[in-house]
């Protein structure tokens, strides 16, 4: 179940993603990736207590010590206001509106998936990436949520398994392990 | 009852703060550090520990500002020139992060010295048409014991003989150099065969466990990172060394407002703040010592009406970044170990070619800075340079601009011009309600002209190193770029930032003195790079942490630092 995006919602962003970042030889896309609950993490961050917006540290487990990704780090007041503007927008409140209304993530994504169309799911992959061209900003703002996504940290709800890092043979976070001296300097 | 909350009160815990708060400290003084961002650098109980909050992760410490600031919450504006109208852009200008450390916690520290000759290049070259470059008021041979007391502090792993145009040394560095990356070896190599001289970059990271602090373990989430097992030394090892004498106060999330001056106008009293929930409250003290870094002092500077208001603001220089870049057929694992690990300094002395270029361009000299043997590292940030739709996921394996790219970054000298600067804009505003600092800077011709000389001749290293594709770039862009293009924001990407409260010895062409303190107002001290009267071709941390123990010291009535020079 998706936190912040309805099932259809949730299902054209995905859709989309696989536009953007489509599946190659045996490598997942976008959808497969988990681009959408990744996407889906980011509008519903203040659904979760903390947030989901700054994962934990020092370190994921994946290279050893104990994990700590998973626990979402607080944020200080000043920090939600920033936040809590950029993704559900300013909505006439005095302290989110200094130099102008903002809109916010979430109605950037409610607008633009509405203006590709109901039947966006069912159309063809040129027809999609036709009403896509047509929404530029909302093209480049998904575009940028969609690489993030597909290559952040698997804790903020992409990169499933890990798939978009091997794919692209880099090993993500490797503290407290590291490279080897070796590793650094050989051309392997 | 004491009459004064502390003998020092410090704006800012980046490096240029940090190293006061351990000089005045350890001299028995008690400071006050009040520091606008959050706290995630160290515990401030004993045995102030590391708080565990940086971690390998692009998405959060690149992308989602978690070290700060959030352009949202602290905007900055800039603009090329009055012509522009009050700004072209709002948000992101060369921000630092805002936090407990600074720019400290981002930096990969490359932390080169500066040459004899960058303390009076006015006199050795003569002036350049457009440019008031000057004297520092300090030469090298005076600053050489500070800036071993710095690589001591701070930590640095160098070679101390492998630059032949390094100024002279008293002594070796503290650590031997780290693992060499591979691009960089490779870079280098050919460097050399070009006739260029690169050797090993002094670097602020620890090569071997030192002062208590793990050797690096090369995770490569360094530029733009805070270091997890803290092995970079700045300011972690200073901010530390305060803490333990007792006498320091460190508070985070205490944002300055203003140097308040008593009656005579001629001496500050203290400094006043706003709190976590924008309460303000008030922290006396003897002295004021400004390290908010050369964006933010000035701003400090200009809302508190002190500083020669002829000159605060002015002078303001970055570097201009030459970026050549070179795609090669093999995968260089850059994301393995430390962001650069080697330099060359040749731009930084002109050969013929580079002179006779100058000459050409109807410029009398040209002045370079050092190239940074590189690559990229994060994926996030490579995908979204990559286009979407069908070439993406292919390109992305063959990774272009990520693990097939080798860079050379120079950070070339900028000439110092009245006319750009930092002053407050008239509408935007922080999230304080505080006005926004705007920055107004154009390029002098010099840096533009000295750009296309070397981008050419950086791209030739890789092309013969077995990049199939070169290409190059700058920041800013050069002129021709910026008009073809519409690029959302002109401003310079670096992140040194100087010269904005020059020091002078004539109070009527600078804001401080030969010791950082204000002509008109001198117990405030400035301990950052506002100082620099030029900004030469080398990063400026190192050159800000020598030159605050230098201004510390004095403060603290303590005997300069001397060294002999080796026969
Ligand atoms: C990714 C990256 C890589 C870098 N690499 C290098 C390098 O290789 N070599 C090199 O020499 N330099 C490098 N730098 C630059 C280096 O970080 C800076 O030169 C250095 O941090 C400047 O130190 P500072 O103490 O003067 O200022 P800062 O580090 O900017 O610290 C100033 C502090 O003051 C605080 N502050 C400002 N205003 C106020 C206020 N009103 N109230 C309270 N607090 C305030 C800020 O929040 C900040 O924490 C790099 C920077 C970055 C971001
Ligand atoms: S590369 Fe080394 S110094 Fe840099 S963050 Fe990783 S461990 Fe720390």
């Amino acid at each position: 179940m998706p936190v912040w995006l309805t099932e259809h919602e949730h299902a054209v962003v995905a859709a989309v993603a696989d536009r953007l970042i489509p599946p190659y030889d045996e490598h997942p896309g976008g959808a497969a990736l988990g681009v959408a609950d990744y996407i889906d993490g980011l509008l519903g961050a203040f659904e979760v207590d903390p947030p989901r917006i700054w994962a934990g540290g020092p370190f994921s487990g994946r290279a050893g010590g104990e994990s700590s990704f998973d626990q979402f780090m607080t944020l200080s007041p000043l920090e939600e206001l920033a936040w809590r503007t950029r993704i559900e927008g300013s909505k006439g409140m005095v302290e989110r509106e200094r130099n102008g209304d903002v809109i916010g993530f979430q109605q950037q994504y409610r607008e633009g998936i509405a203006a590709l169309g109901r039947d966006f799911l069912d159309v063809t992959p040129e027809e999609q990436d036709t009403r896509l061209r047509a929404q530029r900003e909302f093209k480049r703002l998904l575009y940028a949520h969609a690489c993030e996504g597909a290559y952040a940290a698997p804790e903020y709800g992409g990169n499933r398994s890990l798939a978009g890092w091997t794919a692209i043979q880099f090993g993500g976070d490797v503290q407290p392990r590291g490279y080897t001296d070796e590793e650094v300097t050989g051309r392997e | 009852m004491p009459d004064r909350d502390c003998d020092a009160v410090i704006v800012g815990t980046g490096p240029a703060g940090a190293t006061v708060a351990e000089v005045l400290t350890a001299a028995g003084w008690s400071v006050v550090m009040l520091e606008k961002g959050r706290n995630h650098l160290l515990s401030l109980d004993a045995p102030f520990g590391p708080m565990g909050h940086v971690s390998n992760d692009e998405l959060k410490m690149h992308h989602r500002h978690f070290l700060g600031p959030d352009p949202w919450l602290e905007p900055r504006t800039f603009r090329r020139d009055e012509s522009d109208g009050d700004r072209l852009h709002v948000g992101e200008v060369n921000n630092l992060p805002s936090t407990v450390g600074g720019g400290g916690m981002h930096a990969d520290g490359k932390l080169p010295r500066f040459r004899e000759n960058d303390f009076h290049a006015a006199s050795e070259h003569g002036p350049i048409e457009g440019a008031e470059l000057v004297d520092w008021p300090v030469d090298y041979d005076e600053i050489e014991p500070y800036y071993a007391e710095a690589e001591r502090v701070v930590g640095v792993a160098g070679d101390a003989g492998a630059n032949p145009f390094a100024a002279w040394r008293s002594g070796p560095y503290p650590m031997p150099p780290g693992a060499d990356m591979f691009c960089a070896v490779l870079t280098s190599e050919v460097a050399t065969k070009h006739g260029f001289h690169p050797y090993r970059a002094p670097t602020g990271v620890n090569s071997v466990e030192y002062d208590g602090r793990a050797a690096c373990n090369n995770c490569g989430f360094c530029a733009f990172f805070g270091c997890p097992i803290e092995a970079k030394g700045d300011p972690v090892a200073p901010l530390r060394h305060a803490l333990r004498t007792g006498l320091c106060d460190i508070r985070p999330e205490s944002y300055v407002t203003e140097v308040l001056l008593d009656g005579t106008g001629r001496k500050a009293r203290g400094v006043r703040y706003l709190d976590v929930n924008g309460e303000a409250h008030e922290v006396s003290a003897r002295h004021v010592v400004l390290g908010a870094g050369a964006f933010e002092t000035p701003r400090l500077l200009l809302r508190s009406e002190i500083g020669n208001p002829d000159v605060v603001g002015r002078f303001l220089m970055y570097h201009f970044q030459t970026f050549a870049l070179g795609i090669f057929p093999f995968r260089l694992h850059a994301h393995r170990g430390r962001a650069v690990t080697h330099l060359h300094d040749d731009p930084i002395v002109p050969d013929d070619l580079a002179l006779a270029a100058a000459r050409d361009a109807g410029l009398p000299w040209f002045r370079g800075g050092i190239v940074e043997h590189g690559g990229a590292s994060h994926p996030i940030s490579e995908a979204i340079h990559l286009p979407p739709g069908p070439e993406h996921t292919r390109l992305m394996l063959a990774s272009p601009m990520r693990d097939r790219m080798a860079a050379f970054t120079m950070q070339g000298e900028d000439m110092p011009q009245a006319t750009n600067r930092i002053d407050l804009d008239p509408h935007v505003v922080d999230a304080w309600g505080i006005p926004a600092g705007r920055v107004t800077y154009s390029s002098h011709r010099h840096e533009v002209e000295c750009s296309r000389h070397w981008a050419p001749r950086l791209e030739a290293v890789l092309r013969d190193a077995g990049a199939t594709h070169t290409f190059s770039a700058t920041s800013p862009p050069l002129p021709e770029h910026a008009a073809r293009r519409r690029m959302p924001n002109l401003s310079p990407i670096s992140r040194h930032v100087m010269g904005t409260a020059r020091m002078g010895s004539d109070p009527a062409t600078s804001v401080c003195d030969p010791w950082q303190r204000l002509h008109d107002v001198d117990n405030v001290v400035v301990a950052d790079s506002s100082v620099f009267p030029t900004s030469t071709g080398y990063g400026p941390t190192l050159t800000i942490v020598a030159l605050a123990i230098r201004a510390a010291r004095a403060l603290a009535g303590l005997e300069p630092l001397r060294s002999v020079r080796p026969a």
